[in-house]
Protein backbone atom coordinates (compact mmCIF):
# COMPACT_ATOMS: atom_id res chain seq x y z
CA UNK A 1 0.00 0.00 0.00
CA UNK A 2 1.42 3.56 -0.71
CA UNK A 3 0.35 6.78 0.30
CA UNK A 4 -0.54 5.32 4.49
CA UNK A 5 -0.78 8.97 5.50
CA UNK A 6 -3.89 9.34 3.56
CA UNK A 7 -5.80 6.61 5.02
CA UNK A 8 -8.70 7.18 7.97
CA UNK A 9 -8.76 5.83 10.81
CA UNK A 10 -11.80 3.10 10.20
CA UNK A 11 -9.44 1.96 6.98
CA UNK A 12 -6.54 2.21 8.90
CA UNK A 13 -7.69 -0.01 11.56
CA UNK A 14 -9.22 -2.45 9.08
CA UNK A 15 -6.04 -2.89 7.21
CA UNK A 16 -4.25 -3.51 10.43
CA UNK A 17 -6.22 -6.04 11.61
CA UNK A 18 -6.69 -7.59 8.22
CA UNK A 19 -3.02 -7.67 8.04
CA UNK A 20 -2.60 -5.79 5.49
CA UNK A 21 -0.67 -2.92 7.12
CA UNK A 22 1.36 -2.53 10.39
CA UNK A 23 1.35 0.49 12.44
CA UNK A 24 5.38 0.70 11.85
CA UNK A 25 4.56 1.35 8.24
CA UNK A 26 1.60 3.65 8.90
CA UNK A 27 3.64 5.73 11.55
CA UNK A 28 6.52 5.99 9.11
CA UNK A 29 4.46 6.76 5.99
CA UNK A 30 3.02 9.98 8.69
CA UNK A 31 6.88 10.88 9.81
CA UNK A 32 8.03 11.08 6.71
CA UNK A 33 4.77 13.30 5.52
CA UNK A 34 5.15 15.42 8.87
CA UNK A 35 9.05 16.23 7.26
CA UNK A 36 7.95 17.27 4.26
CA UNK A 37 5.59 19.45 5.54
CA UNK A 38 7.49 21.94 7.83
CA UNK A 39 5.99 24.68 5.34
CA UNK A 40 2.65 23.79 6.86
CA UNK A 41 4.12 24.86 10.54
CA UNK A 42 1.64 21.97 11.96
CA UNK A 43 3.66 19.90 13.94
CA UNK A 44 5.76 22.33 16.28
CA UNK A 45 7.79 18.91 18.37
CA UNK A 46 7.89 15.73 16.41
CA UNK A 47 8.30 12.95 18.33
CA UNK A 48 9.30 10.09 15.65
CA UNK A 49 11.32 7.99 18.31
CA UNK A 50 8.16 7.68 21.01
CA UNK A 51 5.85 6.91 18.11
CA UNK A 52 8.21 4.15 16.44
CA UNK A 53 8.39 2.68 19.97
CA UNK A 54 4.50 2.50 20.40
CA UNK A 55 3.96 1.47 16.95
CA UNK A 56 5.99 -1.61 17.97
CA UNK A 57 4.03 -2.03 20.61
CA UNK A 58 0.60 -1.71 18.66
CA UNK A 59 1.72 -4.04 16.33
CA UNK A 60 2.40 -6.87 19.25
CA UNK A 61 -1.39 -6.00 20.14
CA UNK A 62 -2.81 -6.41 17.33
CA UNK A 63 -1.10 -9.62 16.41
CA UNK A 64 -1.77 -11.12 19.75
CA UNK A 65 -5.65 -10.20 18.96
CA UNK A 66 -7.91 -7.66 20.84
CA UNK A 67 -6.80 -4.67 20.36
CA UNK A 68 -9.05 -1.65 20.73
CA UNK A 69 -10.38 0.82 17.78
CA UNK A 70 -7.42 3.09 17.84
CA UNK A 71 -4.75 0.85 18.26
CA UNK A 72 -1.57 1.42 16.37
CA UNK A 73 -3.52 4.55 14.39
CA UNK A 74 -1.02 7.08 14.11
CA UNK A 75 -2.32 10.70 15.46
CA UNK A 76 -1.43 14.16 16.26
CA UNK A 77 -1.80 16.02 19.81
CA UNK A 78 -3.00 19.61 20.15
CA UNK A 79 -0.07 21.54 21.94
CA UNK A 80 -2.71 22.43 24.77
CA UNK A 81 -2.83 18.72 26.08
CA UNK A 82 0.11 17.79 28.23
CA UNK A 83 2.29 15.04 26.97
CA UNK A 84 4.85 13.30 29.79
CA UNK A 85 8.12 13.89 29.03
CA UNK A 86 7.41 16.20 25.43
CA UNK A 87 7.24 19.82 25.61
CA UNK A 88 3.76 21.41 26.26
CA UNK A 89 3.62 24.96 25.99
CA UNK A 90 -0.14 25.82 24.50
CA UNK A 91 2.07 27.92 21.72
CA UNK A 92 2.94 30.34 24.72
CA UNK A 93 6.52 31.47 25.48
CA UNK A 94 5.57 31.69 28.83
CA UNK A 95 5.80 28.05 28.84
CA UNK A 96 8.82 27.74 26.89
CA UNK A 97 11.13 24.48 28.61
CA UNK A 98 7.89 22.80 30.08
CA UNK A 99 8.36 19.16 30.06
CA UNK A 100 5.10 17.84 31.83
CA UNK A 101 5.36 15.24 34.37
CA UNK A 102 2.66 13.81 33.65
CA UNK A 103 0.19 13.34 30.98
CA UNK A 104 -3.55 14.50 30.56
CA UNK A 105 -6.10 12.01 31.04
CA UNK A 106 -7.64 12.44 27.42
CA UNK A 107 -3.58 11.80 26.39
CA UNK A 108 -3.28 9.00 28.34
CA UNK A 109 -6.39 7.14 27.07
CA UNK A 110 -5.65 7.43 23.30
CA UNK A 111 -2.27 6.18 24.53
CA UNK A 112 -3.45 2.93 26.66
CA UNK A 113 -5.94 1.99 23.41
CA UNK A 114 -2.98 1.98 21.39
CA UNK A 115 -2.82 5.37 19.34
CA UNK A 116 0.64 6.65 18.41
CA UNK A 117 1.22 9.89 19.51
CA UNK A 118 3.23 11.85 16.20
CA UNK A 119 3.74 14.72 17.57
CA UNK A 120 2.73 18.13 19.32
CA UNK A 121 0.65 20.45 17.23
CA UNK A 122 0.65 24.34 16.72
CA UNK A 123 -1.98 26.35 17.74
CA UNK A 124 -3.47 29.83 19.09
CA UNK A 125 -1.36 30.50 22.79
CA UNK A 126 -3.66 29.57 24.87
CA UNK A 127 -6.08 28.56 22.73
CA UNK A 128 -6.80 32.34 22.52
CA UNK A 129 -7.74 33.41 18.50
CA UNK A 130 -9.39 32.10 15.55
CA UNK A 131 -6.45 32.27 12.79
CA UNK A 132 -3.49 30.46 14.78
CA UNK A 133 -1.77 33.54 14.64
CA UNK A 134 -1.15 34.40 18.05
CA UNK A 135 0.95 31.44 18.31
CA UNK A 136 5.04 31.49 19.80
CA UNK A 137 5.71 28.92 16.67
CA UNK A 138 4.12 31.29 14.17
CA UNK A 139 1.09 30.70 12.44
CA UNK A 140 0.00 27.54 10.96
CA UNK A 141 -0.61 27.29 7.08
CA UNK A 142 -3.90 25.73 5.90
CA UNK A 143 -3.07 23.38 3.28
CA UNK A 144 -5.80 25.03 0.75
CA UNK A 145 -5.02 27.68 -1.44
CA UNK A 146 -7.42 30.48 -3.35
CA UNK A 147 -7.03 28.37 -6.60
CA UNK A 148 -3.78 29.44 -8.02
CA UNK A 149 -3.02 32.25 -6.14
CA UNK A 150 -0.35 31.54 -3.47
CA UNK A 151 -1.42 33.81 -0.92
CA UNK A 152 -1.27 31.86 2.63
CA UNK A 153 -4.61 31.27 4.20
CA UNK A 154 -5.28 30.63 7.51
CA UNK A 155 -6.13 26.52 9.30
CA UNK A 156 -8.56 29.15 11.49
CA UNK A 157 -8.30 28.33 15.66
CA UNK A 158 -7.32 27.77 17.77
CA UNK A 159 -6.83 24.28 16.95
CA UNK A 160 -5.44 25.66 13.61
CA UNK A 161 -2.14 22.68 13.48
CA UNK A 162 -4.83 19.82 14.11
CA UNK A 163 -7.10 21.01 11.34
CA UNK A 164 -3.75 21.63 9.10
CA UNK A 165 -2.34 18.18 9.73
CA UNK A 166 -5.58 16.56 9.38
CA UNK A 167 -6.10 18.03 5.92
CA UNK A 168 -3.02 17.72 4.80
CA UNK A 169 -2.22 13.60 5.71
CA UNK A 170 0.21 13.75 7.70
CA UNK A 171 -1.56 12.04 10.63
CA UNK A 172 -4.49 10.27 10.40
CA UNK A 173 -6.27 12.34 12.98
CA UNK A 174 -5.95 15.35 15.47
CA UNK A 175 -6.79 16.03 19.31
CA UNK A 176 -8.44 19.69 19.44
CA UNK A 177 -10.63 21.20 21.94
CA UNK A 178 -12.82 23.76 21.65
CA UNK A 179 -13.88 26.81 24.03
CA UNK A 180 -15.43 29.01 21.55
CA UNK A 181 -15.54 27.09 18.41
CA UNK A 182 -11.71 26.09 18.22
CA UNK A 183 -12.35 22.41 16.93
CA UNK A 184 -15.30 23.81 14.74
CA UNK A 185 -13.88 26.58 12.77
CA UNK A 186 -10.75 25.31 11.93
CA UNK A 187 -12.14 22.07 10.55
CA UNK A 188 -14.78 23.94 8.57
CA UNK A 189 -12.07 26.37 7.20
CA UNK A 190 -9.76 22.59 6.04
CA UNK A 191 -12.77 20.92 4.94
CA UNK A 192 -12.57 18.11 7.92
CA UNK A 193 -14.59 16.80 10.51
CA UNK A 194 -14.81 18.26 14.03
CA UNK A 195 -16.80 17.61 17.11
CA UNK A 196 -16.73 19.08 20.31
CA UNK A 197 -18.84 16.83 22.78
CA UNK A 198 -21.28 17.72 25.87
CA UNK A 199 -19.36 19.64 28.60
CA UNK A 200 -18.39 17.16 30.40
CA UNK A 201 -17.81 14.00 28.39
CA UNK A 202 -14.13 14.39 27.96
CA UNK A 203 -11.66 15.09 30.92
CA UNK A 204 -10.16 18.75 31.33
CA UNK A 205 -7.36 17.00 33.75
CA UNK A 206 -3.67 17.94 32.19
CA UNK A 207 -5.17 19.72 29.46
CA UNK A 208 -4.28 23.62 30.04
CA UNK A 209 -6.98 25.24 30.96
CA UNK A 210 -8.70 28.46 28.84
CA UNK A 211 -12.02 28.77 30.40
CA UNK A 212 -13.01 26.25 32.65
CA UNK A 213 -16.79 26.01 32.44
CA UNK A 214 -16.51 25.80 28.29
CA UNK A 215 -13.52 24.26 27.72
CA UNK A 216 -13.90 20.49 25.71
CA UNK A 217 -11.50 18.49 24.33
CA UNK A 218 -12.53 16.76 20.87
CA UNK A 219 -11.25 15.20 17.85
CA UNK A 220 -10.51 16.25 14.78
CA UNK A 221 -10.97 13.46 11.72
CA UNK A 222 -11.31 13.08 7.83
CA UNK A 223 -14.66 11.70 8.20
CA UNK A 224 -17.40 11.37 10.54
CA UNK A 225 -17.19 7.68 10.91
CA UNK A 226 -13.63 8.48 12.15
CA UNK A 227 -14.79 10.69 14.61
CA UNK A 228 -17.09 8.74 16.24
CA UNK A 229 -14.07 6.07 16.69
CA UNK A 230 -11.58 8.82 18.01
CA UNK A 231 -14.05 10.52 20.19
CA UNK A 232 -15.35 7.03 22.08
CA UNK A 233 -11.94 6.55 23.41
CA UNK A 234 -11.80 10.18 24.26
CA UNK A 235 -14.45 10.30 26.25
CA UNK A 236 -15.30 8.89 30.05
CA UNK A 237 -15.10 9.53 33.27
CA UNK A 238 -12.37 10.84 35.34
CA UNK A 239 -12.07 11.26 39.28
CA UNK A 240 -9.26 14.12 38.41
CA UNK A 241 -11.88 16.37 36.93
CA UNK A 242 -15.02 17.16 39.34
CA UNK A 243 -16.66 18.38 36.36
CA UNK A 244 -16.30 15.19 34.15
CA UNK A 245 -19.66 12.94 34.14
CA UNK A 246 -20.43 9.71 35.30
CA UNK A 247 -22.61 8.70 32.31
CA UNK A 248 -21.46 5.33 30.19
CA UNK A 249 -19.64 5.71 27.13
CA UNK A 250 -21.87 4.67 24.13
CA UNK A 251 -20.34 2.95 21.38
CA UNK A 252 -20.97 5.52 19.39
CA UNK A 253 -19.71 3.80 15.68
CA UNK A 254 -22.54 1.25 16.21
CA UNK A 255 -24.90 4.39 15.77
CA UNK A 256 -23.71 5.59 12.79
CA UNK A 257 -26.97 3.60 10.42
CA UNK A 258 -27.07 7.24 8.41
CA UNK A 259 -31.69 6.60 9.19
CA UNK A 260 -32.56 10.09 10.21
CA UNK A 261 -36.26 9.20 9.34
CA UNK A 262 -38.43 11.33 11.09
CA UNK A 263 -35.71 13.41 12.81
CA UNK A 264 -36.67 17.21 13.54
CA UNK A 265 -34.19 19.20 12.61
CA UNK A 266 -34.64 23.02 13.46
CA UNK A 267 -33.27 25.51 11.73
CA UNK A 268 -32.50 29.18 14.00
CA UNK A 269 -33.97 32.31 12.02
CA UNK A 270 -31.42 34.17 14.19
CA UNK A 271 -28.47 32.76 12.44
CA UNK A 272 -29.53 34.20 9.30
CA UNK A 273 -27.14 37.15 10.08
CA UNK A 274 -26.89 40.61 7.92
CA UNK A 275 -24.19 40.80 5.41
CA UNK A 276 -23.66 36.48 5.27
CA UNK A 277 -21.93 35.37 1.65
CA UNK A 278 -24.80 34.67 -0.17
CA UNK A 279 -22.98 30.94 -0.60
CA UNK A 280 -22.98 30.42 3.12
CA UNK A 281 -26.65 30.70 2.72
CA UNK A 282 -27.24 28.45 -0.31
CA UNK A 283 -24.83 26.01 1.44
CA UNK A 284 -27.30 26.06 4.83
CA UNK A 285 -30.53 25.48 2.65
CA UNK A 286 -29.26 22.62 0.17
CA UNK A 287 -27.96 21.37 3.73
CA UNK A 288 -31.21 21.16 5.09
CA UNK A 289 -32.54 19.50 1.37
CA UNK A 290 -30.17 16.69 2.42
CA UNK A 291 -31.57 16.32 5.48
CA UNK A 292 -34.86 16.48 4.57
CA UNK A 293 -34.49 14.05 1.63
CA UNK A 294 -32.91 11.43 4.28
CA UNK A 295 -36.32 11.58 5.67
CA UNK A 296 -35.93 14.21 8.51
CA UNK A 297 -38.60 16.86 8.96
CA UNK A 298 -37.17 20.38 8.96
CA UNK A 299 -38.50 22.94 11.43
CA UNK A 300 -38.11 27.18 11.03
CA UNK A 301 -37.02 27.63 15.17
CA UNK A 302 -35.96 30.88 17.00
CA UNK A 303 -33.09 30.99 19.56
CA UNK A 304 -33.80 34.54 20.54
CA UNK A 305 -30.59 35.86 22.71
CA UNK A 306 -28.15 34.66 20.07
CA UNK A 307 -27.08 37.90 19.38
CA UNK A 308 -25.82 38.05 23.08
CA UNK A 309 -23.81 34.97 23.13
CA UNK A 310 -20.69 36.50 21.69
CA UNK A 311 -20.48 39.42 24.25
CA UNK A 312 -21.66 37.19 27.10
CA UNK A 313 -18.81 34.65 25.33
CA UNK A 314 -16.13 37.66 25.96
CA UNK A 315 -17.05 38.28 30.01
CA UNK A 316 -16.69 34.47 30.60
CA UNK A 317 -13.73 33.48 28.80
CA UNK A 318 -11.96 36.45 29.24
CA UNK A 319 -12.84 36.53 33.35
CA UNK A 320 -12.26 32.81 33.72
CA UNK A 321 -8.72 32.74 31.96
CA UNK A 322 -7.37 35.54 33.77
CA UNK A 323 -8.18 33.42 36.89
CA UNK A 324 -6.49 30.34 34.69
CA UNK A 325 -3.54 31.98 34.29
CA UNK A 326 -2.43 33.44 37.37
CA UNK A 327 -0.53 30.24 37.31
CA UNK A 328 1.93 31.73 35.09
CA UNK A 329 3.96 33.37 37.88
CA UNK A 330 7.66 32.47 37.08
CA UNK A 331 7.47 30.47 39.66
CA UNK A 332 6.91 27.06 39.07
CA UNK A 333 7.23 26.41 35.33
CA UNK A 334 7.93 27.77 32.01
CA UNK A 335 9.70 31.22 32.03
CA UNK A 336 11.04 33.75 34.10
CA UNK A 337 12.14 37.06 32.70
CA UNK A 338 15.67 38.38 33.62
CA UNK A 339 15.38 40.55 36.63
CA UNK A 340 17.37 43.91 37.09
CA UNK A 341 19.28 44.84 40.39
CA UNK A 342 16.86 44.78 43.43
CA UNK A 343 14.04 43.71 41.58
CA UNK A 344 11.40 42.46 44.21
CA UNK A 345 8.56 39.86 43.33
CA UNK A 346 6.40 42.04 42.43
CA UNK A 347 8.63 42.96 39.42
CA UNK A 348 9.17 39.44 38.55
CA UNK A 349 5.62 38.44 37.98
CA UNK A 350 4.41 41.67 35.80
CA UNK A 351 8.32 41.45 33.89
CA UNK A 352 7.23 37.82 33.31
CA UNK A 353 4.09 37.56 32.21
CA UNK A 354 4.94 40.76 30.17
CA UNK A 355 7.42 38.82 28.44
CA UNK A 356 5.65 35.38 28.01
CA UNK A 357 2.48 36.06 27.20
CA UNK A 358 1.54 37.33 23.57
CA UNK A 359 -0.13 40.15 23.10
CA UNK A 360 -3.71 38.78 22.66
CA UNK A 361 -3.30 36.74 25.87
CA UNK A 362 -2.70 39.75 27.83
CA UNK A 363 -5.59 41.94 26.27
CA UNK A 364 -8.17 39.10 27.54
CA UNK A 365 -6.32 38.33 30.99
CA UNK A 366 -7.06 42.27 31.48
CA UNK A 367 -10.48 42.23 30.01
CA UNK A 368 -11.09 39.32 32.64
CA UNK A 369 -9.44 41.48 35.16
CA UNK A 370 -11.23 44.33 34.62
CA UNK A 371 -14.64 42.45 34.64
CA UNK A 372 -13.67 40.91 37.73
CA UNK A 373 -12.63 44.05 39.68
CA UNK A 374 -14.87 45.24 42.59
CA UNK A 375 -17.68 47.85 41.44
CA UNK A 376 -17.46 45.98 37.99
CA UNK A 377 -18.54 42.34 38.74
CA UNK A 378 -22.12 42.26 38.93
CA UNK A 379 -22.38 44.72 35.79
CA UNK A 380 -20.56 42.45 33.44
CA UNK A 381 -19.79 38.96 35.34
CA UNK A 382 -23.13 38.60 36.87
CA UNK A 383 -24.96 40.28 33.84
CA UNK A 384 -23.01 37.72 31.50
CA UNK A 385 -23.77 34.79 33.22
CA UNK A 386 -27.64 35.36 33.43
CA UNK A 387 -27.63 36.06 29.72
CA UNK A 388 -25.81 32.68 29.78
CA UNK A 389 -28.95 31.27 31.33
CA UNK A 390 -31.20 32.78 29.01
CA UNK A 391 -28.88 31.21 26.18
CA UNK A 392 -29.18 27.78 27.06
CA UNK A 393 -33.14 28.06 28.13
CA UNK A 394 -33.19 29.11 24.08
CA UNK A 395 -32.14 25.68 23.36
CA UNK A 396 -33.82 23.88 26.55
CA UNK A 397 -37.06 25.26 24.98
CA UNK A 398 -36.51 23.93 21.57
CA UNK A 399 -35.15 20.36 22.95
CA UNK A 400 -38.37 20.39 24.56
CA UNK A 401 -40.20 21.41 21.63
CA UNK A 402 -38.99 18.29 20.08
CA UNK A 403 -36.61 19.12 17.88
CA UNK A 404 -33.35 16.58 17.97
CA UNK A 405 -31.07 18.60 16.24
CA UNK A 406 -30.01 22.27 14.97
CA UNK A 407 -28.80 23.18 11.44
CA UNK A 408 -26.50 26.22 11.16
CA UNK A 409 -23.41 27.22 9.01
CA UNK A 410 -20.04 26.22 11.33
CA UNK A 411 -18.64 29.92 10.09
CA UNK A 412 -19.51 33.11 8.78
CA UNK A 413 -16.83 32.99 5.77
CA UNK A 414 -14.53 30.80 3.81
CA UNK A 415 -10.85 30.80 5.54
CA UNK A 416 -9.43 34.15 5.15
CA UNK A 417 -5.59 35.06 4.52
CA UNK A 418 -3.12 34.77 6.79
CA UNK A 419 -2.11 38.85 7.57
CA UNK A 420 -5.50 39.81 5.93
CA UNK A 421 -7.42 40.64 9.35
CA UNK A 422 -4.21 42.10 11.55
CA UNK A 423 -5.81 45.93 10.59
CA UNK A 424 -8.90 44.77 12.16
CA UNK A 425 -10.34 45.56 15.36
CA UNK A 426 -9.91 42.65 18.00
CA UNK A 427 -14.13 42.42 17.71
CA UNK A 428 -14.03 41.50 13.77
CA UNK A 429 -11.99 38.38 14.93
CA UNK A 430 -14.16 37.52 17.44
CA UNK A 431 -16.74 37.50 14.60
CA UNK A 432 -15.70 34.49 13.57
CA UNK A 433 -16.87 32.34 16.70
CA UNK A 434 -20.81 34.03 15.59
CA UNK A 435 -22.31 30.07 14.79
CA UNK A 436 -20.31 27.85 17.39
CA UNK A 437 -20.01 30.20 20.75
CA UNK A 438 -23.24 29.35 21.90
CA UNK A 439 -22.91 26.22 21.51
CA UNK A 440 -20.18 26.37 24.63
CA UNK A 441 -22.29 28.37 26.53
CA UNK A 442 -24.95 26.27 26.35
CA UNK A 443 -22.62 22.76 27.16
CA UNK A 444 -23.79 21.30 23.99
CA UNK A 445 -22.76 18.66 21.58
CA UNK A 446 -21.89 20.24 18.23
CA UNK A 447 -20.18 18.90 14.97
CA UNK A 448 -18.57 20.61 12.00
CA UNK A 449 -19.22 18.79 9.01
CA UNK A 450 -17.71 20.30 5.26
CA UNK A 451 -20.76 20.14 3.11
CA UNK A 452 -18.91 22.39 -0.20
CA UNK A 453 -16.26 24.41 -2.18
CA UNK A 454 -17.06 28.53 -2.03
CA UNK A 455 -16.08 30.12 -5.83
CA UNK A 456 -12.53 30.46 -4.63
CA UNK A 457 -12.38 26.66 -4.29
CA UNK A 458 -12.05 27.22 -0.32
CA UNK A 459 -14.13 24.51 1.97
CA UNK A 460 -17.27 25.47 4.08
CA UNK A 461 -18.70 23.48 6.61
CA UNK A 462 -21.81 22.62 8.24
CA UNK A 463 -22.71 22.88 11.59
CA UNK A 464 -25.31 20.50 13.61
CA UNK A 465 -26.16 20.73 17.22
CA UNK A 466 -27.40 18.01 19.33
CA UNK A 467 -29.00 17.38 22.95
CA UNK A 468 -26.76 16.65 25.30
CA UNK A 469 -25.08 13.77 26.20
CA UNK A 470 -26.53 12.45 22.89
CA UNK A 471 -23.01 12.36 20.58
CA UNK A 472 -24.31 9.17 19.01
CA UNK A 473 -27.38 10.79 17.43
CA UNK A 474 -25.98 13.50 16.43
CA UNK A 475 -23.00 12.04 15.08
CA UNK A 476 -25.95 9.87 12.94
CA UNK A 477 -27.21 12.63 11.66
CA UNK A 478 -23.98 14.28 10.44
CA UNK A 479 -23.20 10.83 9.15
CA UNK A 480 -26.42 11.42 6.74
CA UNK A 481 -25.43 15.01 5.61
CA UNK A 482 -21.73 13.77 5.28
CA UNK A 483 -23.02 10.93 3.03
CA UNK A 484 -25.92 12.98 1.37
CA UNK A 485 -23.02 16.29 1.04
CA UNK A 486 -20.65 13.67 -0.79
CA UNK A 487 -17.65 16.32 -0.10
CA UNK A 488 -14.14 14.52 -1.26
CA UNK A 489 -12.07 17.41 -2.39
CA UNK A 490 -8.78 18.00 -1.30
CA UNK A 491 -6.20 19.77 -1.27
CA UNK A 492 -3.31 20.27 -4.00
CA UNK A 493 0.09 19.48 -2.41
CA UNK A 494 2.11 22.67 -2.78
CA UNK A 495 4.26 22.54 0.21
CA UNK B 1 -18.32 52.88 30.74
CA UNK B 2 -15.27 54.45 29.49
CA UNK B 3 -11.61 53.40 30.42
CA UNK B 4 -8.88 56.21 30.51
CA UNK B 5 -5.06 55.45 30.84
CA UNK B 6 -5.28 55.52 34.41
CA UNK B 7 -7.74 53.06 34.74
CA UNK B 8 -6.09 50.77 32.01
CA UNK B 9 -3.03 51.33 33.88
CA UNK B 10 -4.87 49.64 37.07
CA UNK B 11 -5.90 46.88 35.80
CA UNK B 12 -2.53 46.05 34.38
CA UNK B 13 -1.30 46.22 37.77
CA UNK B 14 -4.15 43.76 39.13
CA UNK B 15 -3.21 41.44 36.38
CA UNK B 16 0.68 41.74 37.28
CA UNK B 17 1.43 42.72 33.68
CA UNK B 18 4.12 45.29 32.77
CA UNK B 19 2.62 47.59 30.45
CA UNK B 20 5.15 50.48 29.55
CA UNK B 21 3.35 53.87 30.23
CA UNK B 22 3.54 54.87 26.25
CA UNK B 23 1.64 51.55 25.53
CA UNK B 24 -1.47 52.86 27.79
CA UNK B 25 -3.27 54.87 25.27
CA UNK B 26 -3.81 52.34 22.75
CA UNK B 27 -4.35 49.58 25.17
CA UNK B 28 -7.15 51.74 26.53
CA UNK B 29 -8.98 52.33 23.23
CA UNK B 30 -8.66 48.25 22.66
CA UNK B 31 -10.46 47.76 25.91
CA UNK B 32 -12.75 50.53 24.65
CA UNK B 33 -13.38 48.63 21.70
CA UNK B 34 -14.06 45.29 23.73
CA UNK B 35 -16.37 46.97 26.48
CA UNK B 36 -18.34 48.41 23.90
CA UNK B 37 -18.97 45.63 22.38
CA UNK B 38 -19.64 43.66 25.56
CA UNK B 39 -22.60 46.69 26.58
CA UNK B 40 -24.79 44.68 24.32
CA UNK B 41 -25.60 42.78 27.11
CA UNK B 42 -27.12 46.07 28.60
CA UNK B 43 -30.41 45.59 26.44
CA UNK B 44 -31.80 42.02 27.60
CA UNK B 45 -33.85 42.14 30.55
CA UNK B 46 -32.27 40.07 33.14
CA UNK B 47 -34.56 40.36 36.02
CA UNK B 48 -35.09 37.44 38.14
CA UNK B 49 -32.55 35.14 35.93
CA UNK B 50 -30.34 32.91 37.63
CA UNK B 51 -26.57 33.66 37.30
CA UNK B 52 -25.53 30.55 35.34
CA UNK B 53 -22.94 28.37 38.09
CA UNK B 54 -22.45 25.75 36.10
CA UNK B 55 -23.86 24.33 32.89
CA UNK B 56 -25.26 20.98 33.73
CA UNK B 57 -27.01 20.99 37.23
CA UNK B 58 -24.31 18.74 39.73
CA UNK B 59 -22.90 18.88 42.67
CA UNK B 60 -19.47 18.76 42.71
CA UNK B 61 -18.02 15.64 44.36
CA UNK B 62 -16.65 15.38 46.87
CA UNK B 63 -13.97 12.46 48.44
CA UNK B 64 -12.41 11.24 51.64
CA UNK B 65 -10.00 13.45 52.83
CA UNK B 66 -6.90 11.00 52.93
CA UNK B 67 -3.58 11.68 51.49
CA UNK B 68 -3.64 10.32 47.59
CA UNK B 69 -0.50 10.84 46.55
CA UNK B 70 2.76 13.39 47.43
CA UNK B 71 6.37 12.44 47.32
CA UNK B 72 7.35 13.70 44.40
CA UNK B 73 9.64 16.80 45.04
CA UNK B 74 11.69 16.14 42.31
CA UNK B 75 9.20 15.91 39.54
CA UNK B 76 7.18 18.95 41.33
CA UNK B 77 10.50 21.18 41.26
CA UNK B 78 11.59 19.15 37.74
CA UNK B 79 10.41 22.50 35.80
CA UNK B 80 10.94 25.20 37.83
CA UNK B 81 12.93 28.36 36.49
CA UNK B 82 15.15 28.35 40.02
CA UNK B 83 14.75 25.46 42.36
CA UNK B 84 17.24 25.51 45.00
CA UNK B 85 17.34 22.73 48.17
CA UNK B 86 13.98 21.61 47.14
CA UNK B 87 12.25 24.69 46.99
CA UNK B 88 11.18 27.21 44.88
CA UNK B 89 13.30 30.21 44.67
CA UNK B 90 11.94 33.75 44.48
CA UNK B 91 13.29 37.05 44.85
CA UNK B 92 13.58 38.74 48.53
CA UNK B 93 9.80 38.54 49.69
CA UNK B 94 10.24 40.39 53.57
CA UNK B 95 11.89 43.78 53.45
Amino acid sequence: MSDLNKLGLAEARDALRAGDVTSVELTESCLKAIDDADALNAFVHKAPEIALERAKAADERIKAGDAPSMCGLPIGIKDLFCTKGVPSQAASKILEGFKPEYESTVSQQLADSGAVMLGKLNMDEFAMGSSNETSVYGNAVSPWRRGNDDAQLTPGGSSGGSASAVAADLCLAATGTDTGGSIRQPAAFVGITGIKPTYGRCSRWGIVAFASSLDQAGPMTKNVRDAAIMLETMCGHDPKDSTSTELAVPNFEAMLTGDIKGKKIGIPKEYRMDGMPAEIEKLWAEGAEMLKAAGAEIVDISLPHTKYALPAYYVIAPAEASSNLARYDGVRYGRRAQLAQGDGITEMYEKTRAEGFGHEVQRRVMIGTYVLSAGFYDAYYNRARKVRTLIKKDFEDVFAAGIDAILTPATPSASFGLGEMTEADPVQMYLNDVFTVTVNLAGLPGISVPAGLDQQGLPLGLQLIGRPWEEGDLLNTAYALESAAGFVAKPGKWW
Amino acid sequence: MSIDQSNAAKVAKLARIKVEDDALPALASEFNTILGFIEQLNEVDVEGVEPMVSVEPMRLKRREDVVTDGNQQGKVLANAPDAREGFFAVPKVVE
